[in-house]
């Protein structure tokens, strides 16, 4: 059995969140800060990619990066380097499907951070910076985990906008969903049910390790809300 | 003078305007809820920004909108305290006490100063513990060390005990004022408890709609509040709206008498009483009452009074010892309202 497309599945679903991760906590980070007005417009155009169906996000990506478009007619200029149809061309594609998922659980952690502990942190004398990733994202990190499995799981099954960018081409671009399709259609039954069985593991495998998560935030008595309460 | 202070600040329809100064002693910001007592801190502290004004401590200008110096929080060097005390709760004790030596470079002092400071503060045997696992007592402690360990110019206390119950709050505050004492610096103290203001503090500086009504040492303030917000935030019960009669007579509307003030009531809209400063004696505004309720307090009563022939009225309150009241218990009584004790307030 050729096992590149769970290969190719994991490093675009793992590149994608590594990048989303990074990306989506500053976003939260800036926007749970910004006033309300912007607050509103910025919230509403990154959600966008959550409810959008996946093909629609795949055409907005193609007329960006397609060869003939702005950004990827650039690249092949300056760079020679095609957007499109290549194994990363998917991570473009899961990076902008899995982006709302990421922004709006680090966002929803962020609001519910003690803002006393970075003025207090600040008065000590602490750097931003340190009481960013010392104090914010510690005490943020059990939302900022589960957005992170989840935004990884939805990108390993991410078929309608990788499929419209990168295609089907075996040994190259193939992943996963792309390939049970491929194998669905060709009438390679067996195949293709081995894959669903792949996929559905890996799957419970991750949404185990979230409800883990969640459990272990709610077993232990809340450290944040009993300061909340000033006991 | 240690700290000056005069800032302005809009925040919506809210305006606060502050000016007062304070030398190497404790000053207490007296105010209701939504008075700007704590905004005022944030301000000092480097959190919020004013929009215009000065904030001199030690001869060091932290804000000066004119001159466009705005320090930031780190470069003030102020000691912060809040209510919840702000414990970084992913840190043991040693570490948040050696997060707040941060100042400190050269790492064997450093270390040095958490283990001192853990030592004054008796906390060194909790250095391992996380803050969830402290009592609120142990809690304060350890923010006040992490708070001292970082060597401020300034305490800002922002509501330090009111989380507490009395007990532990009467037991805590004894430590904060030996904290207070050893510190010899500045202190500001945001409350709203006049008990606690009383017994922490040197100065207070009543607050009211984002300025100061009144500021003086907590005795002046104590006995002429100036202002019916200062009365109430001092704990006097008794308020009426008054029409000025003569020299030193005004009519006090809501109870319905006549009453002999200390002075013109030039500019005067209210006066007050507090409950234990009226009288069983015969003196001055003298008037027989019918007891409309009488209300036992653990060590005291409080005898809710409606002058006779005063209509329409708001009862007075007199608060007096038990056996007193055991003694006089009647349903008809004379009081007085001593001149001298008498409160010119203004609104």
């Amino acid at each position: 059995m050729d096992w590149f497309p769970l290969i190719n599945s994991v490093r675009i679903a793992a590149i994608s969140t590594v990048i989303i991760f990074f990306v989506g906590i500053f976003a939260a980070y800036y926007i749970a800060k910004a006033p309300r007005a912007i607050k509103g417009v910025l919230d509403v155009i990154l959600t966008l990619p959550l409810v959008l169906p996946p093909t629609v996000v795949g055409y907005l990506l193609l007329r960006l990066l397609g060869p003939k478009r702005i950004i990827g007619a650039w690249f092949l200029k300056v760079f020679d380097i095609k957007l499109t149809m290549t194994w990363w061309s998917g991570i473009f594609a899961t990076t902008v499907v899995i982006f709302p998922l990421m922004y709006r659980t680090a966002r929803g952690a962020f609001e519910s951070f003690d803002e006393t502990l970075a003025y207090s942190g600040q008065a000590l004398g602490l750097s931003n910076t340190y009481i960013f990733w010392r104090i914010r994202m510690p005490y943020c990190r059990q939302g900022i985990l589960a957005g992170t499995v989840l935004a990884f799981a939805r990108a390993l099954g991410e078929y309608g906008a990788t499929s419209m960018l990168a295609g089907y081409i075996p040994g190259r671009t193939a992943t996963i969903s792309t390939t049970v399709y491929q194998l669905w259609r060709t009438n390679d039954d067996a195949l293709a049910f081995k894959w669903v069985c792949i996929n559905l593991a890996i799957s419970f495998v991750v949404l185990l390790a979230v409800n883990m998560l969640e459990k272990k935030n709610n077993g232990k008595p809340d450290r944040t809300a009993r300061k909340k309460a000033g006991v | 003078m240690a700290l000056f202070l005069d800032i302005e600040k809009k925040l919506g329809v809210f305006q606060l305007k502050v000016k007062f100064e304070a030398a190497d002693e404790t000053m207490a910001l007296l105010g209701a809820s939504g008075c700007g007592k704590s905004m005022t801190l944030k301000c000092i502290a480097g959190i919020e920004k004013p929009d215009k004004g000065k904030i001199i401590v030690d001869g060091v200008t932290l804000f000066d909108s004119e001159k466009k110096i705005n320090l930031t929080p780190q470069e003030r060097r102020m000691g912060l305290m809040f209510q919840n005390y702000a414990l970084f709760p992913n840190m043991t004790v040693f570490q948040n006490i050696k997060a707040g030596a941060n100042r400190e470079r050269d790492p064997k002092k450093r270390k040095e100063a958490v283990y001192a400071i853990m030592e004054r503060f008796a906390i060194a045997p909790l250095c391992d513990h996380y803050p969830s696992q402290l009592s609120g007592g142990q809690q304060q402690r350890v923010a006040l060390a992490r708070i001292l360990v970082s060597n401020p110019r300034v305490l800002l206390l922002d509501e330090p005990f009111s989380a507490l119950d009395s007990h532990l709050r009467f037991r805590l505050e004894q430590e904060v004022r030996q904290v207070i004492r050893t510190f010899g610096k500045t202190v500001l103290l945001v409350s709203h408890d006049r008990d606690e203001v009383f017994r922490m503090s040197d100065k207070i500086a009543v607050m009211n709609d984002g300025v100061v009504e009144t500021l003086g040492t907590k005795q002046e303030v104590f006995a002429n509040p100036q202002t019916k917000n200062g009365a109430i935030l001092t704990g006097c019960k008794n308020i009426s709206r008054i029409k000025m009669l003569d020299e030193n007579h005004v009519e006090a509307l809501d109870w319905g008498i006549t009453v002999k003030v200390p002075r013109r009531a030039e500019g005067i809209s209210y006066i007050g009483i507090r409950m234990h400063d009226v009288c069983g004696e015969k003196g001055e505004n003298a008037h027989r009452c019918k007891v409309v309720e009488e209300i036992e307090n653990p060590f005291s009563y409080t005898v809710m009074l409606k002058p006779e022939n005063s209509g329409e009225s708001t009862p007075l309150g007199w608060e007096m010892e038990k056996e007193l009241w055991q003694h006089i218990r009647a349903s008809c009584v004379e009081i007085s309202l001593p001149c001298e004790k008498i409160l010119m307030l203004r609104e």
